[in-house]
């Protein structure tokens, strides 16, 4: 057997610049398809909501779609599409982002775009009011109306944290959504949105020079403000073991998640990142340890998965985090049973080891999925967009591949024997349907 | 607002015209079309394996599905898996009422491998008892968590609405019809089915086009030339008539959906009903989602969409509106339905739907995955590539007076059929006074 397939890297060129006011900007010309990817990444998530207003950094990226200094309602969704394009925005725990992918010749409108909301969105109680409606919708389709809503997302960090920004429901309540003010907004925008607690990156079919020359005209005169200071959000590991369970009204079948904490993903990188790829060892594909154990030999779980982060992005989070496994189970499942094996499958990789090739050919996967997310532009300008932020580095964006690769046995062993049932938090959804 | 310049929305730069990939073909002696495109962006590549699947048992295509890589005679599933894993590879099988589709990707390194292991199962797969048996008790599962999800129980209604009798009314099986399914089923099924003729394969990626059709040739060109081939009659036109109301008690939301009628890819009408669907509610900047998410908050994510399949087309409106505003949702959905179909649209709103539909096109081509699909589904309608150049000729010379008369043949809100999944105590009574109501 081949002792391992050699990774393969991407080289992409990547441009890193600070404007006058603070912003910094990242570039990373690829002119293999006539399409840019333009993100623009604030520093500010949903472990900064202020108590009493769960869902409000999620409820304000809404808002930022509503109509800037130079743009009525509506204008952005129709000056990025009648550009060809498409657009989003979405909420994480440290970080809000906004992007568009378009066609190469709407460089410039884009850059308009993102300069217009980044000095200053149109914050008006009838908007407000029109966003606390789509969002509760938002809620309703992802949480409320539908079986296993927010698991293990929305309901596992109150089991395993302790303070408000860790815990709390980062959809929010609709008490809360509902108690929101546009001077809460105004509030928010002030603090959070300043550029110099931002990132904008572009990739995809542009030259630097250009590029940079179109930023300075519609980002040199955005208003320099500091960013503000971030505070620590950390908290101490769990010493003993945490289990709670809750009733799923929709559920037909019973599922449970446990987490534990991991090392710090930005200041102890190296010890970071073997937790990476434990998950897939663990859990990806047929050949993985717990997949072949739970659903194939023992079918104690119709699935099961591991990955890193409560929303699954192991490189755009900080500390605190956590390693997740969750499982969904067959009628009258035992989740105490299913979370024993884990335990069992842990210890025998920590004592045992893998087996020949089983890291290589994990990692050789992982390389695929690493490159496949940079394949697309807008992939690349998010990704490149939080390294930024939070590291200071987005060219570990082309790294990633052979790091993982790097990786060694001793250290997935390690991680393995780390995972113990006293450092772990578990939620178990109990079907509440008719089943 | 305070005193500003007033600034000006840029220009966009000159439009560049739509450069199309170059795509390789052979057809294999066994009736295999192969398909290559070199986009060399990744040293991935990206595989589809598209097989004619119509009029196939229902539970047992699935199963079969879920079992093709559940080993041969000579290895396991974790075998298989992890020969795919070492290459960086991954392939998986899916059905739907057309078509079986394998697809996956790997390392361009290791490409070969990716196909030897294709090939294995496709003329291999041996559906060992345990494993099927394992596999039917997860789809099982699969299917109870379905039957409790409002998007799924509203499209099982929409389909048989617009059906009927046609093979497409039931697209997903009960559990115990796959309860019943025996491995030997199985492998009859796969002998009789999953064969070369007329199936289409197609490799994007980092790779030299003719090498990569060599390399499938030298896989997959032994694979068994025969099997039976089944017809999709035509499906049948849209019967309208009264509203078909699901209940769901103590629904917060209700799952509104609405078929109405379309055309094949290859219709002269395609690129003015696109374009009419997308002025109605086919993205964002439509009338549809501006009127009941951006100005009502009736809804999160409403979308219309034309859906192609063998034997036949629709276009699909979706929305899961808020209980208590269940009527006024459908009122206005049947009054941009209606506007649209009666009133021919503005100039500026049929730009910004042009650029869109036009932009989208190179958007969609700028992966490795995404030209793979596209090259997939054309190839399934008959397709190759070089026809998006003559249907974004057709969506840039089609005028306001060609999309009002496509949105009148197609988009009238007489000709819908509609579904409503829901909770009925609440929303019957609300419905009732727009529309004739039945329950289902």
């Amino acid at each position: 057997m081949a002792r391992r397939s050699r990774i393969p890297a991407t080289k992409y060129p990547v441009e890193r610049r600070t404007l006058d006011n603070g912003l910094r900007v990242v570039l990373a010309p690829d002119r293999s398809a006539p399409v840019i990817g333009v993100a623009v990444v604030y520093d500010v998530g949903i472990r900064s909501e202020p108590e009493g207003r769960t869902g409000f950094a999620h409820l304000f990226e809404h808002l930022m779609f509503q109509g800037s200094e130079n743009l009525e309602k509506l204008a952005h969704f129709r000056h990025v599409q009648g550009s060809g394009g498409t657009f989003n925005g979405s909420t994480h725990l440290d970080y809000t982002d906004y992007f568009e992918t378009l066609p190469s010749n709407a460089l410039e409108r884009a850059l308009f775009l993102e300069a217009d909301r980044m000095r200053g969105p149109r914050l008006t109680e009838e908007n407000l009011r029109n966003q606390v409606d789509v969002v509760k919708e938002e809620i309703r389709v992802n949480v409320l109306n539908r079986p296993y809503g927010g698991f293990p997302w929305l309901k596992l960090p109150p089991v395993m944290f302790d303070t408000f920004p860790n815990a709390h429901d980062g959809y929010g309540s609709f008490d809360d959504l509902e108690s929101a003010t546009v001077s809460d907004a105004a509030e928010f925008f002030d603090r959070y949105y300043a550029c110099g607690n931002a990132v904008l990156s572009v990739s995809g079919d542009l030259d630097i020079d250009g590029a940079m020359e179109l930023i300075e005209r519609h980002f040199g005169d955005v208003p320099a403000r500091p960013a503000p200071q971030r505070p620590s959000f950390a908290e101490p590991d769990l010493t003993a073991e945490r289990r709670e369970s809750y009733t799923d009204p929709l559920a037909p079948l019973p599922a449970v998640a446990a987490g534990w904490r991991i090392p710090d993903p930005v200041n102890d990188f190296a010890g970071y990142l073997p937790y990476v790829v434990l998950a897939e060892v663990l859990t990806d594909g047929d050949a993985s340890r717990l997949v072949e154990r739970l659903v194939l030999r023992d079918r104690t779980v119709t699935s099961v998965g591991g990955y890193i982060g409560f929303l699954g992005e192991p490189y755009e989070v900080r500390d605190p985090t956590a390693f997740l496994l969750q499982a969904h189970l067959p009628p009258g499942g035992d989740s105490d049973k299913v979370m024993r094996t884990i335990d069992e499958e842990l210890d025998r990789l920590a004592t045992d080891g893998l087996a020949d090739g089983e890291l290589a050919r994990t990692q050789a996967r992982m390389a695929t999925h690493l490159l496949r997310d940079t394949d697309a532009v807008l992939g690349r300008a998010l990704r490149m967009a939080v390294l930024e932020q939070q590291r200071g580095e987005p060219a570990l964006l082309n790294e990633l591949p052979r790091l993982v690769g790097e990786v060694t046995e001793a250290q997935i062993r390690e991680a393995a024997a780390a995972l113990r049932p006293q450092r772990r938090a578990s939620i178990e959804v109990v079907p509440g349907a008719g089943a | 607002m305070t005193a500003q310049t007033v600034k000006k929305l840029p220009d966009l730069g000159p439009t560049k015209k739509l450069k199309l990939p170059k795509e390789t073909e052979r057809k294999l002696p066994n009736g295999l079309t192969v398909l290559a495109i070199r986009r060399p962006a990744v040293p991935l590549v990206e595989v589809r394996l598209r097989v004619p699947f119509g009029r196939a048992n229902l539970a047992r295509a699935a199963l079969l599905s879920q079992t093709l890589f559940s080993g041969t005679a000579e290895k396991s599933t974790v075998e298989i898996a992890a020969e795919l894993q070492s290459v960086g590879g991954g392939l998986s099988a899916g059905v739907d009422p057309d078509r079986l589709m394998i697809s996956g990707n790997g390392l361009v390194s290791g490409l070969d491998r990716l196909l030897e292991v294709l090939a294995e199962v496709l003329t291999g797969a041996a559906f060992p008892a345990d494993e099927v048996s394992t596999e039917r008790s997860r789809l099982i599962d699969r299917i109870q968590v379905a039957q409790s999800q409002p998007s799924h129980l509203a499209r099982v209604a929409l389909l048989k609405r617009m059906y009927g009798k046609h093979p497409y009314a039931v697209q997903t099986p009960e559990a115990d019809q796959v309860r019943a399914v025996r491995p030997a089923q199985i492998r009859a099924l796969h002998g009789e089915r999953l064969h070369p003729a007329g199936a289409t394969l197609v490799l994007v990626g980092d790779i030299n086009p003719e090498r990569a059709i060599d390399a499938a040739e030298k896989a997959l060109g032994t694979w068994n030339g025969g099997g039976k081939q089944a017809d999709l009659p035509p499906v049948p036109e849209l019967v309208p008539g009264p509203l078909t109301l699901v209940d769901r008690p103590s629904a917060v939301q209700s799952s509104l959906r609405m078929a109405l009628p379309a055309v094949r890819r290859t219709h002269e009408d395609h690129a003015v009903l696109q374009l009419a669907n997308l002025l109605f509610g086919g993205y964002f900047s439509s009338r549809w989602v501006e009127n009941i998410r951006e100005d009502k908050g009736y809804t999160y994510g409403p979308s219309s969409g034309i859906e192609h399949s063998e034997a036949g087309s629709a276009l699909i409106v979706a929305a899961e509106v808020a209980t208590e505003v269940t009527g006024p949702a459908l009122l206005e959905t049947f009054y941009e339905l209606g506007r649209l179909a009666s009133l021919p649209p503005k100039d500026e709103e049929l730009e910004q739907a042009r650029q869109y539909a036009l932009g989208t096109l190179q958007l969609g081509m700028s992966t490795q995955s995404g030209l793979a699909s596209l090259a997939s589904t054309y190839a399934g309608s008959g397709l190759r590539l070089d026809y998006l150049a003559e249907h974004a000729a057709r969506l840039a010379k089609a005028t306001r007076d060609d999309v009002a008369a496509a949105a009148a043949r197609y988009l009238a809100p007489s000709q819908a059929v509609t579904v409503l999944l829901g909770d009925a105590s609440k929303v019957e009574q609300p419905l009732r006074a727009l529309t004739a109501v039945e329950r289902a």
